[in-house]
């Protein structure tokens, strides 16, 4: 039996996992899926920013557009960190195809010009 | 003359020009300070926004994103760069900008959307030198995220508010080294699932009942003094840890910025220190409305634009159908309860139902929440636990209030 907070979103549910990964205490089926993939193999969805030339601001935000294995976020980030883009750049535009063989894209999430 | 001008185009006053041009105001002014729209949400560049209300998880900057669009498919005016100086009490609004220069705009209605700012090291009085390297979250989250800077490598935190926890996870995934996360009260002051995915899943450890009794440093912070306190918070001797860091994030709370409010004539609850509000958030003053952290500071944005829309579609309903009608009936603190806005309601302005929103003192486990007038009960809400750091939201019927007289009472009784 494990116990777990769910992280998907603000209310925080307080779940109970048993070994044939039986989900309890989960207020939505968001909650159990999370629950299952956190035992088995997590993921998250890594935000940070690149570097933009031309921009009102030096640096625009991204994300992975899908969850990312959790154990390969150090590298993902790493990869962010090389990338240097131009403005302007709008809100979902790709800024990295297929982040270290995830196959999740990172994207822009703010419109910078 | 507009019909409405709204005070501030972070997400409470996006949400409430779009919403009162939805009920049928044509002539609206947004004045922000900052040169673009979006407010903090702007370098919040985390995730886990808006569930609630777009059934989608994104960023800080994807959420302002969708009400700017919102925005630009009306025909709402706004000023960026624009300072507002002053309201008066006939609603003429003096604001100032490079662009415009100094001007008088005169309202039929307005909405006070300013948001909330950090508090500072000099808020709480922490002892010792004044180094460079002590950070509000917030500041240090608008270096990293929009400047581009990281402010330090080795961080020590005070506080466990939301900001202070995202920070932490975002300058340990940068490079920094988090020491510590430190909190005076002994229970977190942020939401579970931010303690769980900021700090347990990247192992810094969190200290409750504990707080910052000394700086040192000299141009730069050199270590800072961490002691348990008491059931008094008063720092215990003999229990001092020491961290050897660069850097100090404070997380230590928000205060609504209402000095527009203030000088306006508004009343401002001291539990909120925000604008004491009507059931429709409408404040001490006919015409001026209230939403957002200027009126109690939330914990998540949705629920900032839910509170919002409702302000927005109050002023619409000002402006074209005049004043509010109706008797109010305070709210008022009951067992374990911290504050509640709305702090009146006018039943006879109500429809069906309104939403009470309120904090409790203290963590609490299973437990209901009683609504009663008098002596009477009229409902009653379940928890399975109750968190100072987590919102609650109720909707009471408003028939319930008839037959009982006297102030609502809005109370926890643990079960």
């Amino acid at each position: 039996m494990r116990e777990l907070v769910c992280i998907v979103c603000p209310r925080g549910c307080h779940m109970k996992v048993d070994d044939e990964l039986n989900v309890s205490g989960n207020f939505c089926p968001r909650g159990a899926s999370y629950a299952k993939a956190e035992l088995t193999h997590p993921t998250r969805v890594v935000t940070s920013t690149v570097r933009i030339k031309g921009a009102r601001y030096p640096r625009c935000p991204v994300k992975t557009a899908a969850p990312v294995p959790k154990e390969r976020v150090g590298d993902v980030m790493a990869e962010i960190a090389k990338v240097e883009i131009s403005a302007p750049v709008r809100v979902g535009d790709t800024v990295i195809e297929d982040v270290c063989g995830t196959g999740a894209a990172v994207v822009a999430t703010r419109e910078l010009t | 003359m507009y019909d409405l001008i709204v005070i501030g185009g972070g997400p409470a006053g996006l949400a409430a020009a779009c919403s009162a041009w939805d009920n049928g105001l044509r002539s609206i002014l947004i004045v922000e300070r900052d040169r673009e729209l979006g407010g903090i949400l702007n370098q919040c560049i985390h995730n886990g926004f808006g569930l609630t209300r777009f059934k989608e998880e994104l960023t800080g900057p994807e959420y302002a994103h969708r009400f700017v669009e919102l925005l630009s498919r009306t025909g709402v005016e706004a000023r960026t760069d624009t300072m507002v100086l002053e309201v008066t009490l006939d609603l003429r609004v003096h604001m100032t900008g490079p662009e415009t220069g100094y001007r008088v705009e005169e309202a039929k209605s307005v909405i006070l959307a300013m948001g909330c700012r950090e508090r500072t090291r000099g808020a709480i009085g922490i002892p010792g030198t004044r180094p460079a390297g002590v950070f509000t979250a917030g500041a240090a989250q608008r270096y990293v995220n929009v400047e581009g800077w990281l402010p330090g490598r080795r961080v020590v935190i005070l506080g466990s508010g939301d900001i202070g926890l995202i920070m932490a996870r975002r300058m340990t995934m940068e490079g920094a080294k988090v020491l510590a996360c430190v909190e005076v009260m002994p229970y977190s002051g942020g939401l579970t699932r931010n303690i769980v995915q900021c700090l347990e899943d990247f192992d810094i450890p969190l200290y409750l009942s504990h707080t910052v009794t000394d700086i040192r440093g000299g141009d730069r912070v050199e270590q800072v003094v961490v002691s348990r306190v008491d059931e008094n918070r008063r720092p215990i001797p003999g229990t001092e840890m020491l961290f050897d860091c660069d850097t100090l994030l404070l997380s230590v709370g928000l205060i609504p910025e209402n000095e527009l409010s203030e000088r306006a004539g508004v009343e401002i609850d001291p539990r909120t220190k925000g604008p004491a509000v009507y059931e429709n958030m409408e404040t001490s003053l006919p015409g001026v409305f209230s939403c957002g952290n200027v009126t109690h500071v939330h914990d998540l944005v949705d629920f900032v634009s839910a509170e919002s829309e409702r302000a927005g579609a109050a002023a619409a309903r000002f402006v074209l159908n005049g004043p509010a009608a109706g008797e109010p009936i305070a709210l008022q603190n009951g067992f374990g309860v911290s504050y509640t806005v709305p702090q009146r309601v006018r039943p006879g302005n109500v429809e069906k139902a309104f939403n009470v929103f309120f904090r409790v003192n203290r963590n609490f486990g299973k437990s209901e929440i009683v609504v009663s007038r008098g002596e009477t009960d009229l409902c009653r809400f379940k928890r399975d636990r109750l968190a100072p750091g987590e919102m609650e939201n109720i909707t009471v019927p408003v028939k319930l209030l008839e037959g009982a007289s006297g102030p609502i009472t809005v109370a926890v009784r643990e079960v």
